[in-house]
Order: structure tokens, then sequence, then C-alpha cells
């Protein structure tokens, strides 16, 4: 079989996966087992598939008869498309195991093998999204996709929160799908085809308008700022498994449509490259910012992956420019870039997901602020968080460092260079260092408040650890983490491969080995892993494991109580106060009038600014002015024909 | 990868190892003596690190392994970063290019886990220093990044050893303006990210006002005794940039360029210790505003660099 065969069978299998389980009892877990099983199976002749594309290179696109009469839709594999089908293949497969033991079809009967059912349609329809060669078949596996999360959001739909957020990710699928369909529209106008093809007219209209329905569009699904509203609230209340999914590759989908298209101008303007990176960098230090404000530790995740899809933005952005300002190495370092980040996120972004699932599942609640002290009771859980948190900083030696380093190598590649029209994009570079530090701020604050100190609540004192199921994808993502942070190189024949087939001819002069130091960071992962252990023995000799202890030194206060420990709002108060005007925190201070004032309440918290703030009013105008209109509909007849009466009259004296 | 391993680079490694804590000397002799006393030894700092080397340690009871290799982790680092930067000599032992990132970040990874070894302690104290401790940090990493844009750009390499080697000479000819600025900025990063005055006063006695000094506050014995020598190597980290950025001459006499390196350090440890005798500490809602006003400056400096070139 060929690669194409092949994925199109994962893909099919994948879709199928739920529904043996549908048919069998709501009580066991055999059925859950069962499309686990599948899933599983699917996704790995789905890496069949990319190892046949590996070996036997590009081959001519597989066209097949779709189901409407005279229409044919068809699939191909390229270098982009595998780079986003194995963070699908990877995470999805993670996610299906962890769900064994995370949402168990004997405790969830009602809604398991819903769950199991839409995750693996999920899984079929994105692999589908990233091999489809033509607008038909990208819209209808697009479409699968919206829909299959949204029932995967609304899970818990006897939760009213829930279902606020399945109403509002259906709306901002939608509008995303609306904008779909506008760019192959177009596609369809310009080229008269509906294959993926390069532009045959660039700078019309029509081509400038696809270009704006894509970002905005796919920037919708991606999380882009503004348009991210549906993603906190959709993260936080889907099963943590399933939002490890939804954050580590259902965004990308978002990011994989704006790439996608990208390949199809010849040639991109310098302002829609500067425009993307002010996108990015925006995008990134907001959503950053807004995590460091939030106590429900999902919604800060899920904020994170609103910056992460910023610095994404950011190396397309340097891609872009590179192409627009004809400097292949800057486009070279920005695709490396990009695409690494892309499956860093994917990587580090579900182990946290799945971090956070385990806790909610020994604590029972997503707040923070009643969390506190559970790597005692959660060793395994609380070492792979740390993982991903120094990773998601993009701190060295893990992953998040090799992708940031790269878009950062481009950045100051821009400096070095005499081209002014393009400098000014330098200002990314420290833009990017502060999202680093701010990342470095919310996941120290993350990690600390839930693992470090002393618990904050009863059921934080009494919590479990995960199970094995809960624990070995976990395991694995750390570790796949830490290989691509301490051997870069790994990946390095995958990005030469897709900067090649994204820049064209241009890029294959560049090796990223020549581009990168990717051997020195390996030297300095092991030199930093040497200095460790002989610190850890130095101490070791010096006997801290004899060590006698104590109570934390509170200046001589007797009895310090874990609710005097630094709380969630106290850690973010001076930087959301520095953020204060994006963030528009909700502060409620009490008003002390007695002379001994009892049982006051401080309340802070940070909402969405975009959402509350403007979306929402908005369409609250917007529904009062159609509110007018049902004036109309009086409900009594005589008025009905009355209506159809003045019409006919009007009919008539117009012609 | 070993090419540059010779006599220099073992020369370098022990300066590195072994001059750090002279200059919390010369800062603390140079308050002394404008405060009109006559002031600790020299190298009380090597007494100090021999002393807390052979006491034992207490560890509190709520904290986990995370407390207890937090020092490991901001020595370790400080320890990468002095071997990325180029001291006496033209090139650093661990040259290469993009090494400028790895400095900034290696930095950040010590600080990830100090901020953590001090919130696993369950103090409000120590929770205090580590927000404080993140929150500037945010402030102070772009002004740094932006120093690092203004000499890629005045020397067009991306190597710290470039960046701060002879390549910058020609860039005092015709940059000279912004370098100042840089230098300026960078200065305030450095008492910033070593918690001197005016952002933090490493002497103070109450502890609801105190940054570093706060987060380390329940560590003892070697363990402290290795986050004060990370700290004195990241202090000399910090110098060594301002003394390259002023002075990045290449006489050719190994002997000669050390000796003008390590008096460079001195004096802008006698400049830490000046500005410590002559301003009081900030009120910490006005550190923002400082720190924000050296972004502005470098921001300058990289507008005048881009205009220029």
């Amino acid at each position: 079989m060929t690669s194409h065969e092949l994925i199109l069978a994962s893909a099919l299998l994948a879709v199928l996966s739920g529904v043996p389980a549908a048919l069998l009892s709501k009580r066991s877990n055999m059925s859950q087992a069962l499309a686990t099983l599948i899933l599983l199976c699917a996704n790995g002749i789905g890496l069949l598939a990319v190892y046949r594309w590996w070996v036997d290179g590009a081959i001519a696109p597989l066209s097949f008869p779709a189901p409407i009469p005279g229409v044919s839709v068809s699939v191909a594999i390229d270098a982009i498309s595998v780079c986003f089908l194995l963070p699908i293949l990877v995470v999805t497969s993670m996610a299906t195991i962890y769900g064994l033991q995370y949402w168990k079809q004997s405790e969830h009967e009602d809604n398991g093998r819903g769950v199991s059912l839409f995750l693996g349609a999920m899984t079929g329809a994105m692999t589908l999204i990233v091999v489809a060669h033509d607008g038909l078949m990208f819209l209808a596996a697009w479409e699968t996709m919206a829909i299959s999360g949204l029932f995967l959001v609304a899970t818990e739909d006897h939760i009213s929160e829930t279902r606020k957020a399945a109403w509002l990710y259906i709306a901002a699928s939608h509008f995303a799908t609306l904008c779909a369909f506008g760019v192959f529209a177009l596609l369809y106008a310009i080229n008269g085809s509906w294959d993926f093809d390069t532009l045959k007219t660039t700078g019309t209209p029509m081509a400038f308008a696809m270009a704006a329905l894509a970002f905005f569009g796919f920037g919708t699904k991606a999380g882009i700022m503004p348009m991210h509203i549906w993603l906190p609230s959709a993260h936080a209340q889907a099963p943590s498994h399933v939002s490890a999914v939804m954050s580590g590759v259902l965004l990308k989908m978002g990011v994989y449509g704006i790439v996608r298209v990208s390949t199809f101008y010849a040639e991109i303007p310098l302002s829609w490259a500067l425009f993307v990176l002010v996108m990015g960098t925006s995008t990134a230090i907001l959503g950053i910012a807004f995590a460091i404000g939030q106590q429900d530790i999902k919604r800060a995740l899920a904020y994170s992956s609103i910056e992460n899809i910023g610095i994404i933005t950011i190396g397309l952005g340097l891609a872009l420019l590179g192409r627009a300002t004809g400097q292949p190495q800057w486009a070279f370092l920005g695709v490396c870039g990009m695409i690494l980040h892309v499956w860093n996120h994917a990587l580090f972004k579900s182990l946290l997901f799945f971090g956070a699932g385990s806790v909610i599942h020994g604590v029972g609640t997503r707040d923070m602020e009643s969390m506190g002290g559970l790597s005692k009771h959660m060793p395994k859980t609380a070492t792979c968080f740390l993982v991903g948190a120094v990773a998601i900083c993009g701190l060295p030696p893990l992953n998040g460092f090799v992708s940031e380093i790269l878009i950062y190598l481009g950045l100051f590649r821009i400096a070095t260079s005499p081209e002014t029209l393009a400098s000014a994009a330098v200002f990314a570079a420290p833009g990017l260092a502060l999202v680093g530090a701010l990342a470095c701020a919310c996941f120290v604050k993350i990690y600390g408040l839930v693992f470090l100190g002393a618990p904050r609540s009863e059921h934080a004192a009494q919590t479990h650890e995960a199970g094995s199921a809960m624990c070995v994808p976990m395991m694995i993502l750390a570790g796949c983490c830490a290989l691509i942070g301490v051997v870069p190189l790994v990946a390095a024949p995958l990005l030469d491969r897709v900067a090649a087939g994204w820049n064209g001819d241009a890029a294959v002069a560049f090796k990223l080995i020549e581009e990168a130091p990717l051997q020195m960071l390996s030297v300095i992962a092991a030199l930093i892993a040497v200095l460790l252990l002989a610190g850890a023995g130095f101490l070791l000799m010096r006997g801290i494991r004899r060590a006698p202890s104590g109570l934390t030194w509170d200046c001589g206060y007797a009895a310090p109580s874990s609710r005097m420990q630094y709380s969630s709002s106290s850690f973010a108060e001076m930087l959301v106060k520095l953020f204060g005007w994006a963030l528009q925190p909700n502060v409620e201070r009490p008003k002390i009038t007695e002379l001994f004032p009892q049982n006051v309440e401080f309340d802070s918290h940070v909402n969405d600014t975009v959402l509350h703030k403007l979306v929402l009013p908005t369409t609250r105008a917007v529904t009062w002015c159609f509110s007018w209109g049902r004036y109309l509909q009086s409900g009594s007849l005589q008025a009905y024909l009355m209506y159809i009466l003045v019409v006919v009259v009007f009919l008539l004296l117009w012609r | 990868m070993f090419e540059n391993l010779s006599i220099y680079t073992l020369v370098h490694i022990v300066v590195a190892l072994v001059f750090p804590p002279f200059l919390l000397g010369v800062i603390n002799r140079v308050k002394a003596i404008v405060g009109g006393r006559r002031g600790q030894p020299l190298l009380q700092t090597y007494f100090d690190l021999r002393k807390l080397f052979s006491k034992d340690s207490v560890f509190s009871e709520t904290t986990t392994w995370v407390f207890r290799f937090g020092p490991v982790v901001s020595l370790t680092t400080a320890f990468v970063a002095v071997m990325i930067v180029p001291l006496g000599e033209a090139n650093a032992p661990l040259a290469f290019t993009g090494d400028l990132i790895l400095l900034a970040y290696v930095l950040g990874l010590g600080r990830f886990f100090t901020m953590a070894a001090a919130l696993d302690t369950g103090s409000a104290f120590e929770g205090m220093g580590s927000a404080r401790e993140a929150t500037y940090a945010c402030l102070a990493e772009p002004v740094m990044f932006l120093g690092l844009l203004v000499l890629a750009r005045v020397t067009g390499t991306l190597s710290m050893s470039g960046l701060l080697g002879t390549g910058l000479l020609e860039g005092w000819g015709g940059a000279a303006a912004s370098l100042i600025l840089i230098m300026v900025s960078w200065f305030i990063v450095l008492l910033v990210e070593n918690s001197r005055v005016p952002f933090d006063d490493p002497n103070t006695h109450l502890e609801l006002t105190m940054i570093h000094e706060v987060m380390v506050l329940d560590h003892s014995g070697p363990a402290f005794g290795l986050i004060l020598y990370g700290a004195a190597i990241k202090l000399f980290v910090f110098a060594a940039l301002i003394v390259r950025l002023a002075l990045p001459i290449h006489t050719g006499y190994a002997a000669l360029d050390w000796s003008i390196f390590l008096a460079g350090t001195v004096v802008v440890a006698m400049l830490i210790g000046l500005v410590e005798s002559i301003m009081a500490r900030l009120r910490l809602p006005s550190i923002p505003n400082l720190l924000v006003g050296a972004g502005v400056l470098s921001l300058f400096s990289m507008i005048l660099v881009l205009v220029k070139l």
C-alpha cells in the first residue's frame, strides 16, 4: 500500500474507533478498552504511512470520487502534512491511554462512550485535514473535527458552565468554518479548481481577501488574540485528556490552515509578514499575562496555549518576512522554529494537561487556591509536571529552549543584516524575552501553588497518586521533551525537509545543523547534568539526608498555618497590576467601617477582557436591536394576513 | 568543538571559580569607607563560604527535594553562564553562534528553581520574595535583550565572544552614544538581577522588604553556601559584561589583558558600592518605573543603531 492509502485507512479506522464501543454495555470498561485499542491501531497505521512517505518520498496525489456526483477529492502527503500529523498521532494515542483511568467507562456511564466515539472521530478528522489536497476534502474534515470537538467540550453538559463553554466554542468554530468556506471559494474563483495549488494571480483584492479570511478564520481556531475568546472556557470545561488533545493538536489545525494557505502565494508582501509578527508578539505577551491572573489551573494552561500559539505565529511571521525580503535564511529559521515549537507545545502542553488532570482527579477541584503540597502524595505526577513546566518556559536543557533559540536566531539575523525596512521586526526579540520571563513567573506560580508548600485544603492533604495508565503517558511525554532538548539533532532531518518544502528551492541549501548550534546544545545539556550531579553529590556528602528538620522560619511566629502561605492572587498581584490596562482585573476589596471588623472577604480575579468587555456587550446590543423585530411576530393570524396584503399591494405598485 | 581548549580555558575556569567572592568584599569595603567605618576584610566572603560549607543544615518539614536541589541549580546555571561570557581572553570556552540566548535563558533556569525552592517552604515571606523576583525579571529581561540586539547589530556577530570582542572597537567609533546607553541600562540590570540597592538591600533586617535574601531565608549550611557562591558568580558575570562592553581591547599580551579585565570588574564593584552608599532603597511600587526607564533607554539606543547603519 502507498502512504496515501495507509493514511486514509488510518483516518477511517480512527473515525470509526468508537462505534463498536457504542454498541456495548455502558457499565463495562471493555468497550472503552476496545475503542482505545482500535484508535491505537489506527494511529499505528498512520505512523506506518509516515514511514512510507519518508522512504518513498512525495508521490502524486491520490484522487477518488466524492459522494457528490461529478466531484472528486484528493489526498496528498507532503512534509508540512507530516509535521502536523506526527503530533496528532502521538498526542491522541497518549490521551486515549490516559483516558482509560481518568475517564473510566464504569465511573462515567452516561458520557464515557461518547467521549471515546468523538475522540476517535476528531482524531480521524484531523488526520484528514492535514492530508487533504483540495478545498472540499478539507472543509468536510474540518467540519467533522469542529462538531466532534463540540460534543467533547459538552461532555459534562449537566453543568451550566459547560453548556456556556460549548455554545461559545460552537459559535467561534462556526465563524472559523465560515471563513474557511470563504477561503476555498476564493481559491476556486481564482484558480478554477478546488485543488491546493499556487495562486494564478496575486496582488488582486481577491487574493488579499483570501489571505485575510485565512488569517482570521484559522486564527480563531488557533487562538490568536483577539479571536481566542472560546479557548479558555472550552479547555477548562472539557475532560482533561480532551483538553490535552485540544490544546496539543486541535489548535495546531488552525496554524496548519494558515501555513497551508501561505504556500499558495508565490510572493508575500512585507506588510503581511510584519502584521503576522505583530499579532504573534501581542498574542504571546497578552496570552501569558492572562495566564498569570488565573486561579483555575486549566484556564491558566489554556491561556498559556494562547501564548505558545503566539510564539508559533512569531516563527511564521519570521518565515514570511524571509520570503517577503528574499532572505531564505530567515525563512528557514522561522519555519524550523515554528514547526519545532508546534511539536514541542504538543508534547509539553498535553503533559501539563495530563498532570492537571491527575491533580483534579486527586483533589476534586480546579481551583489552585485550595491545592498545595501535592508533590508529597503524588511524586510521579509532580516530577512530570515539573519537566513540562520547565520545558514550556523555554529553559535549557529541555525542548522549549531549542525551538525558541531557532526563532531568536532568525530575529537576531535580522538585526545583523543591513536591510532597513524589515528591521522593525527585531523588536519581536525583546518581546519574546518578556514572554519567556512571564512564562517563568506563571509556571513557577502554578507548580509552586499546586505541588509545593503546605496543603491549603482537606482534600489536598489526602490526595492520591494517579494510576499507571495516567502516569505512563506523562512519563513518555516528559521523556520526549527531554530527548528533543538534549539531542535536538533528532528533529533536524524532518525540519530540513519541511523548510525546503515550504520555502521552495531557496531553502534546500540550508541545513539546520549548520544554521543552529544543535551539537553545542547537547554539550551544554551534558555539562548541566554533570554539574547538577556533582552539586547534589556534594550536598549528599555533607549529610543533607541526615539533617534534622524543623518548622519553616516565620520570624519567630509560633503557629504558622497553611492559610498564611502566599496565594495565587497574591503571587500574581504585581504582574496583574502591571498589565492592568489589558487584564482589567475584578478586585473587590472589603470596606472596613467598624472598629473591630470581622469576616471580611477579598476577591480578585481576571476575566477575559475581549469576551467580557467587547464580544458579550456587542452580542447583547445586537440581540437587543433584533428584538425589535419581534413586534412583527405578534402571533395573531389577522396580522400575518395583513402583512401579506401589504407586501402584495407594494409589489403591484412597484411594477 | 574543543579548538578553544587551551591554557586560557583553564585560566578562565580558575578565575571564574576563585575571583567572584572577592567582588562582594570590594563592595562591602567601599560601603564601609564611605560610611566612615573600617569594614570587613576584603576576603570575608571566602571565610563565610568556608564556614557555611563546614556547617550542618536544618530543613523545614514542609520542604521537598526541590528545596534541597534549588541551590545546586542556581550555582550550576551561574557556572554555565560564566563559561559563555568572555573574560580576559578573546573567546570564552563555550563560545558558539547563539550563545547569547543561552546566557539569558540559563540564568532563567537558575531563577526558576530559586523561586520554586522559595515557594517550597510554604512561608508567606518566601512567597513575597519569589513573586517580586518573578515580576522584576519580566522587566529586566527585555532590557537585556535590547542590549544584545544593539551589540549584534554593531558587531554583526551572534556570539557573546564576538559581541564583546574587538569588533566592538569600531562600534565605539561609530555608535558610541548607543553603547553608552546600553552600558547604563545594563548596569541597572546588574543591580536588579543581583538584588542590589536601589532594588533590594542585601543587608536589611526586615524580611518584608527583601527580594533575594528573603527567598533563601530558610536555606542553611552548605546549601546556603552554594547560593552565596552562585550569587557571587552571577554578579561577576554581569560585571564582566559591562567591563567587556567598555573595554573590548585585546593587546595580545595575556597577562595584560587579564589584569585590565580584573581591574575593570573591581571598578564595577566599587561603582556598585558607591551606588549603595549614596542611594536609599526604592519603594517597591516605584521599582518598575526605573526598570521601564532602563527599557526606554535601550529602545532609544536600538533606534539609533537601526537608523544609522
